[in-house]
């Protein structure tokens, strides 16, 4: 395939000698060398690979780079520079994290639905974040994180 | 275990205390690091002499603290834990602490195998010496340096301070002294007045917090090298069997593929060792995903690909109802059931279980000339070491395990198989390897919960009174992983909430049954307990409602009198979590006390409207007991709800109260996936499920309004807090729903209609 520009975080990152059909997870991972986006089922099945595309929560598994390409990315390590996102502080402050593995696709989605959906109902956080697994099982404090980050103003 | 004495407080040498996955340890790694939450970036000023009192410990003259954590951090917390318990005897600035993460060394560390909830149980004792003993030496220096008496100096927030006169000094200041002086014996070890505390038993976040917010902490999978090539394996879908013949040609045709390698495959039961079948090498994780894909492969499926779970399970519940091997026994049973005036019997089924953890295996392993590095997500380093020693027939000594973080193991990642296999790859492809299982890979290739099948018959007499316990177990066994002998089940997995009943009944019989392996079975969240809490929960539950009593009040009558078991002196072997009776006795007042909490907070048999109920289990497990109630909500569409869960918690002494709480919030969900959803089924050999659409684990929407964790406050030695919370979620749910609806669910994952 012919060279593929990704504009991940605002930077540039030309793909040479890749699969057409790669999907914009391993392009970030592999490649781009951004290891905070995971890989949990390669499906749509658990949003650990969650980024921002044009602000909007996608899977990035389930992107190739070619449909990518032109948009603007954004994974975990633009989402802030220091952590500092109200969506993180309020993660932080509610000690959601367990292993940690599932969090950055987690913070994503929930830093994307906020922006749309500024003071969600409980419900409305149920239901926007029933694609993400964690297998850990930190549902009840990522509810509880949601609502202080909507407090905090989690549309940053 | 002698160790735990002696090993912290060994004096070592300064190139044993550095033997840890620093930065640039082993000259392997590029810019990777397992945390950098408060790597002290600010500090120009470069330390130049270190006080080591012992493994875990290290003080430098910037009055910089180093503790190792010796075991994996998997999302329990414990990466953290014990280095509070550390810092705390040191009366250390947690600010001021730095943790680094050790390499799989046994001779150094004494166990390292974070598995079956013991980190806390084993360490808090060893933990407190190790920075008592430093405490101790620091005050020893200040003093001497004063010229007064130790006794008159006493360490604070990084300061020894002179009680007399108020004269300080700070840790930085006494790191030389100090290390020149004799590390105290254990028995002149003083030990802080636990009213001193000042982390023990708080909730200080996790030392990763930041890091893993910020997508900047390190697990197995971020590892990178230079050079660092990916691969995947294509595995037999059936246990035990092994390539016949394969073509490779268009995988090859593959941008970025570079190259194939057949791994061989050892025969059934194979152990922890790797499955074999053929690796693809590719220059990025998706390249060799295609790569395996156009692989046409030939399997020789062998014997296990007759494997049926569903006719396995049906032969299993026709066995349950015969005479089995006699486990336990008290009484006479036969009599006291043929004259029993009220019987009842029933039978319940749990199918396999898959661990899942959201970051499936993975290692990144380099092996050059006589020596192999490893990065790896495992729970086990030191197994890890043996094993891969072995396959690659090195010396473990030119073995090096690093311990990432782990994205989720509960069990899974204590088997050293992914590491093997990895190393395997390595040496036959000669470039730095990271291989990747995908989920499909771990849904087909896991060493899975055993599928089991329960029959419990309980014996009435006239008075109402219960007088005879029947319990008939039968699952494959862990042994049959390893040995085609181990057709039923062993000692250890029966004690696993089966043998181990604490009920006073006078006639109790355990049997269990022959169910031999067909696939690789393995140690999953809190093991057998998930089969036995279930049928022993329900059961109790069934007979309340038999007997018209209150389940709550049921439980207590037939636990009886306060009373120590002596479950060493009625059975041959006891296991007891590995650990003495008497130090760990089954305790049915600490029993009755969580029951008699979880009643209370939960507000026992308040008034629900129709359509709610609430379920009662208590269980005892890894020495921790626990009380549970379920409260569910089922609407006019058969849609469960769970309003709110609480439980009683007696732990003894609680290290880190929040991460505790939040491993009983998370066990909660654990066992709500495998109560709601998660099954794994085989038809002719092959495991039926492949990712998470098919093997269901519970979401957001299914959580439970909300957990409470009430605790008994407690000075006992700390026991097992990361498996608990698991066994009793099942039973308490079906016994609410029993509560909300008279309908009684006897197989998991429940269905409602
Ligand atoms: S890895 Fe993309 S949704 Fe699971
Ligand atoms: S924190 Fe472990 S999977 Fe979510």
């Amino acid at each position: 395939m012919n060279p593929v520009t990704l504009t991940i975080n605002g930077a540039d990152h030309t793909l040479e000698n890749i699969p057409d059909d790669m999907p914009l997870l391993w392009a970030i991972r592999d490649i781009a060398g951004l290891t905070g986006t995971k890989f949990g089922c390669g499906m749509a099945l658990c949003g650990a690979c969650t980024v921002h595309m044009n602000g909007n929560a996608v899977r990035s598994c389930s992107i190739t780079v070619a449909a990518a390409s032109g948009n603007e990315i954004t994974t975990i390590e633009g989402l802030s520079e220091n952590g500092d996102h109200p969506v993180q502080q309020a993660w932080m402050e509610v000690k959601v994290p367990q292993c940690g593995y599932c969090q950055t696709g987690q913070i994503m989605n929930a830093a994307a639905f906020l922006e749309k959906t500024p003071n969600p109902s409980e419900s409305q956080i149920d239901q926007a974040m029933t694609g993400n697994i964690c297998r850990c099982g930190t549902y009840n404090r990522i509810r509880e994180a949601i609502q202080l980050a909507a407090k905090k103003g989690g549309a940053s | 275990m002698k160790f735990i004495n002696q090993t912290p407080l060994k004096k070592i040498e300064r190139r044993d205390f550095l033997k840890t996955s620093t930065l640039g340890a082993s000259g392997l790694l590029l810019g990777f690091h397992i945390s950098c939450s408060r790597p002290f970036e600010e500090e120009i000023k470069e330390a130049s002499i270190f006080f080591d009192p012992n493994v875990y410990l290290s003080i430098n003259d910037l009055g910089e603290v180093t503790i190792v954590a010796h075991r994996s951090e998997m999302g329990t917390g414990i990466r953290t834990s014990l280095p509070t318990i550390v810092a705390d005897e040191l009366a250390a600035d947690w600010s001021k602490v730095k943790i680094v993460q050790a390499l799989g060394d046994e001779e150094i560390y004494g166990n390292q195998n974070t598995d079956g909830s013991f980190s806390g149980r084993m360490f808090y004792e060893p933990m407190r010496q190790a920075g008592a003993a430093a405490r101790m030496m620091l005050e020893q220096a200040a003093a001497d340096q004063w010229g007064v008496d130790a006794s008159e100096c006493n360490a604070l927030n990084h300061e020894i301070i002179h009680s007399g006169s108020g004269k300080k000094l700070g840790f930085g200041d006494l790191a030389e002294a100090a290390s020149k002086l004799t590390v105290p014996a254990v028995e002149d070890i003083k030990l802080k007045n636990p009213e001193d505390f000042t982390l023990i038993g708080k909730e200080t976040p996790i030392y990763d917090l930041q890091d893993i917010v910020m997508g900047t902490a390190g697990f197995g999978i971020d590892a990178q090298t230079e050079g660092m090539k990916i691969s995947v394996v294509a595995r037999c879908p059936v246990a035990g069997g092994k390539v016949q013949s394969y073509d490779a040609e268009e995988t090859l045709k593959v941008p970025g593929v570079l190259g194939v390698h057949e791994l061989e495959a050892p025969a059934f039961p194979m152990g922890f060792n790797p499955l074999g079948g053929i690796a693809v090498v590719a220059e990025n994780t998706w390249a060799a995903i295609k790569g395996r894909d156009a692989l046409n492969i030939t399997w020789d499926e062998g014997a296990n690909a007759v494997y049926n779970s569903e006719s396995y399970m049906s032969d299993m519940v026709t066995e349950i109802q015969k005479p089995g091997t006699v486990r336990r026994e008290e009484g006479d049973i036969k009599k006291a059931l043929a004259t029993s005036s009220k019987t009842l019997e029933s039978t319940y089924q749990i199918p396999h279980l898959s661990h899942t953890p959201m970051e499936p295996p993975n290692t990144l392993a380099h092996v050059t000339e006589g020596k192999c590095v490893i990065w790896a997500p495992t729970q086990h380093p030191q197994w890890v070491k043996g094993t891969v020693a072995a396959a690659l027939e090195l010396d473990p000594g030119n073995v090096e395990v690093h311990v990432t973080l782990l994205g989720g193991a509960f069990g899974r990642k204590s088997k050293p198989d992914f590491a093997t296999e990895a190393a395997l790859i390595s040496q036959k492809a000669g470039v730095p390897i990271k291989l990747i299982w995908t989920r499909e890979d771990d849904v087909h290739h896991d060493y899975l919960h055993a599928c089991s099948a329960q029959h419990v018959k309980v014996g009435l007499d006239e008075n109402n009174q219960v007088i005879a316990w029947n319990h008939h177990s039968a699952f494959p066994s862990i042994g049959g992983t390893s040995s085609p002998d181990a057709i039923q089940p062993a000692d250890f997995e029966l004690s696993l909430g089966m043998l181990d009943f604490p009920y006073d009944i006078p006639n109790i019989c355990c049997e269990s049954h022959d169910a031999p392996a067909h696939t690789r079975i393995g140690w999953l969240r809190s093991v057998c307990n998930i089969q036995h809490a279930y049928a022993v929960g329900s059961m109790l539950d069934e007979v309340a409602h038999l007997r018209k009593v209150d389940p709550v009040d049921n439980l207590l009558e037939l636990l009886g009198e306060d009373r120590h078991i002596p479950f060493d002196k009625m059975m041959k072997d006891f296991p007891n979590y590995n650990e003495k009776v008497s130090d760990f006795p089954a305790n049915t007042a600490r029993m009755k006390n969580v029951i008699k909490l979880v009643a209370d907070k939960s507000n026992w048999g308040k008034t629900l409207g129709s359509g709610r109920g609430q379920g009662i289990c208590a269980h005892r497990s890894f020495l921790t007991y626990v009380a549970c109630v379920v409260e569910v909500e089922i609407d006019e569409n058969n849609q469960l709800s769970i309003p709110e869960i609480h439980f009683a918690v007696d732990c003894g002494v609680v290290v880190n109260r929040d991460r505790v709480k939040a491993q009983f919030e998370g066990g909660a969900v654990y066992g709500l996936s495998g109560a709601l959803s998660s099954a794994i089924t085989f038809d002719k050999g092959k495991v039926v499920q492949s990712n998470f659409h098919d093997y269901q684990v519970a979401r957001i929407n299914q959580a439970p309004g909300k957990v409470h964790v009430h605790f008994v406050d407690s000075s006992e030695k700390p026991t097992g807090v990361g498996e608990p919370p698991v066994p009793p979620i099942a039973p308490a749910l079906c016994n609410a729903i029993f509560a909300a609806t008279d309908k009684r669910l006897r197989e998991l994952p429940i269905k409602l209609t």
